[in-house]
């Protein structure tokens, strides 16, 4: 008992030496064991697939080969397409959501009710075959065009995926803009806005810092859902694998090949995003939310 | 303008004139008819419970409620109505976004744009509604930050800032868009105690300036020293008006009487 509050004694009591006290830093021995334990299973995994039966030679071989190159970029295109378009059916779908317009709010409900309620392959395939319902389209009289002649496999596509993607894109941004304090509606109110004038320059931006992570995340799943339009034949960069392991048997190797360039395509939007991120925290005091 | 809201402006004296204003959320009266009168350049004060329909009687002046019954003039307009012949049209969104130029509002969260600097947050009224030229709209924030103090904080974000400075500025991007009429929803009373004097000193130098200003506030010693008139509020109703003296000093009523000896003690 006497050597313990001894003890106490000294290491509490304020003391000439407090001053010269060595900080020792909070040690955190569970992360290095954990940090251990991965590294040796991320090695042995890694070891797995170097030593499988998978021919890496072919792997590095198709990695830039033409056809790859050129699917790589389709899918990049259509992505970049699909969710631009997606974003701006997405913004104008939520502020109508949100109006005070009876009409344009059931348009709104309506719309994504339907698309988010069918698969998108089947909106692919109806889109592709748009012809079978209406064999022409344009204005009587002015111009007409078949529409086989114009739904191509790359409009198809497009409209197939961004109109579908703007059905998911207008509850984020709804969620944004319901997550913006009443009091900024009024203060730009009261500083004379319309209510479109105050949605564009007060409350989108503020909205965006919550918009921008779960667009991003749907940005990357667009990257990987263009895989789809390969079923009305556009020439993504897994429809062009396909063809290229339909012709030599290398199933694994050329989806490797695939696997490594949809990562890399993922790695570059998700550090645009934290860029994007950084931007719209302006004035926010904290940018990160680390907790 | 057209002529008739012209000829209707030079007949009345008052910037806010309401007659028999009734306003209801469901079951819950809120205001039970309000009639009052605020000529030009006065600075009234408005003082009662909560719950007594203070904050919602400036709301609705400004429009951002839509009032159930009675009528409301603003600077010699129908609020919310344009008058042809003997017809009130309602008016369009962009219509009663015009009206509201009429009045400046500070609340009482502050509500600056967190996005913009204060420099941002003065200008955007001037440059974005009344499309004037940003180095002008700049020239003139600059001097309307320097009036409230806060000149040197123009390239500052709102979070950067204390609550007093905050609404501070609030009161300077009101003020940028020149308005007839200030109304003022409890402006100090989400401020800490030692931050309050800065933000009256601010209202006190501009009632000087002869702004007509509408002030909800339970800051007693501000409404004796500054107002011209007192209104005291309950359950809806206008219950006492008069001038600092007869409200605060010799209440009539005696739900005034209760309410004034609550604040006191």
């Amino acid at each position: 008992m006497l050597s313990v509050s001894k003890d106490m004694a000294s290491g509490d009591a304020i003391d000439a030496d407090s001053t010269q006290l060595e900080y020792v830093r909070r040690r955190h021995w569970g992360r290095y064991i954990a940090s251990a334990v991965i590294l040796a299973i991320v090695v042995y995994i890694g070891l797995a697939f170097a030593h499988g039966q998978i021919e890496w030679t072919y792997v590095a071989r198709f990695l830039t080969a033409k056809s790859i190159l050129t699917g790589l970029v389709n899918t990049i295109v259509m992505t970049v397409l699909a969710m631009a378009l997606g974003i701006a059916l997405g913004v104008i779908t939520a502020i109508m959501r949100l109006s005070t317009n009876p009409v344009l709010q059931t348009v709104a409900q309506a719309y994504v009710w339907l698309f988010r309620g069918t698969p998108v392959i089947l909106q692919l395939l109806l889109w592709f075959n748009l012809a079978l319902v209406f064999p022409s389209i344009g204005a009587p009289g002015l111009f007409e065009f078949r529409t086989v002649d114009i739904m191509t496999p790359f409009l198809a596509a497009l409209l197939g995926l961004g109109i579908n993607q703007g059905a998911y894109t207008s509850e984020v941004v709804r969620a944004g803009l319901l997550s913006v304090d009443t009091g900024q509606y009024e203060a730009a109110k009261s500083i004379g806005m319309p209510r479109l004038q105050a949605l564009r320059r007060v409350i989108l931006p503020q909205a965006m810092r919550v918009i921008v992570p779960p667009i991003g995340n749907e940005l990357v799943g667009m990257v990987k859902l263009t895989s789809l339009a390969s079923v009305i034949q556009y020439a993504e960069m897994l429809h062009n694998a396909e063809n290229i392991y339909y012709a030599n048997a290398r199933v694994i190797e050329l989806l490797m090949v695939a696997g490594i360039w949809y990562l890399v395509v993922v790695t570059v939007l998700s550090f645009m995003q934290s860029r994007v991120e950084r931007f719209y925290a302006r004035g926010a005091g904290r940018a990160s939310g680390r907790q | 303008m057209n002529l008739v809201t012209q000829k209707e402006t030079t007949n009345m004296s008052s910037i806010v004139r309401a007659v028999d204003v009734r306003k209801s959320y469901g079951d819950f009266k809120a205001l039970q008819g309000i009639t009052l009168d605020v000529p030009k350049g006065e600075v009234l004060c408005v003082v009662g419970p909560s719950g007594s329909g203070k904050s919602t009687f400036l709301r609705c002046i400004n429009q951002l409620e839509e009032i159930n019954d009675g009528a409301l003039w603003v600077n010699g307009e129908r609020v919310g109505y344009r008058r042809v012949g003997n017809k009130l049209y309602a008016l369009s969104e962009k219509q009663a976004a015009r009206q509201r130029l009429a009045t400046g509002m500070v609340f009482q969260r502050f509500n600056l744009f967190p996005h913009k600097t204060v420099l941002e947050n003065v200008i955007e009224g001037p440059v974005q509604v009344l499309k004037r030229r940003r180095s002008e709209a700049v020239e003139e924030a600059r001097t309307l930050l320097e009036r409230v103090g806060l000149g040197h904080k123009c390239d500052a974000f709102p979070v950067e800032l204390s609550g007093g400075q905050q609404q501070r500025v609030a009161i300077a991007r009101a003020l940028a868009m020149h308005p007839q009429l200030m109304l003022f929803d409890e402006p100090t009373s989400a401020l800490d105690p030692e931050l309050v004097g800065e933000v009256l000193a601010v209202m006190r130098d501009l009632a000087k300036t002869g702004m007509t200003m509408i002030v909800v506030t339970h800051e007693l010693g501000f409404a004796r020293e500054v107002a011209n008139r007192i209104v005291f509020m309950d359950q809806g109703q206008v219950v006492e008006s008069g001038t600092p003296e007869q409200v605060l000093s010799n209440p009539q009523h005696r739900r005034t009487q209760d309410f004034i000896s609550a604040v006191l003690s």
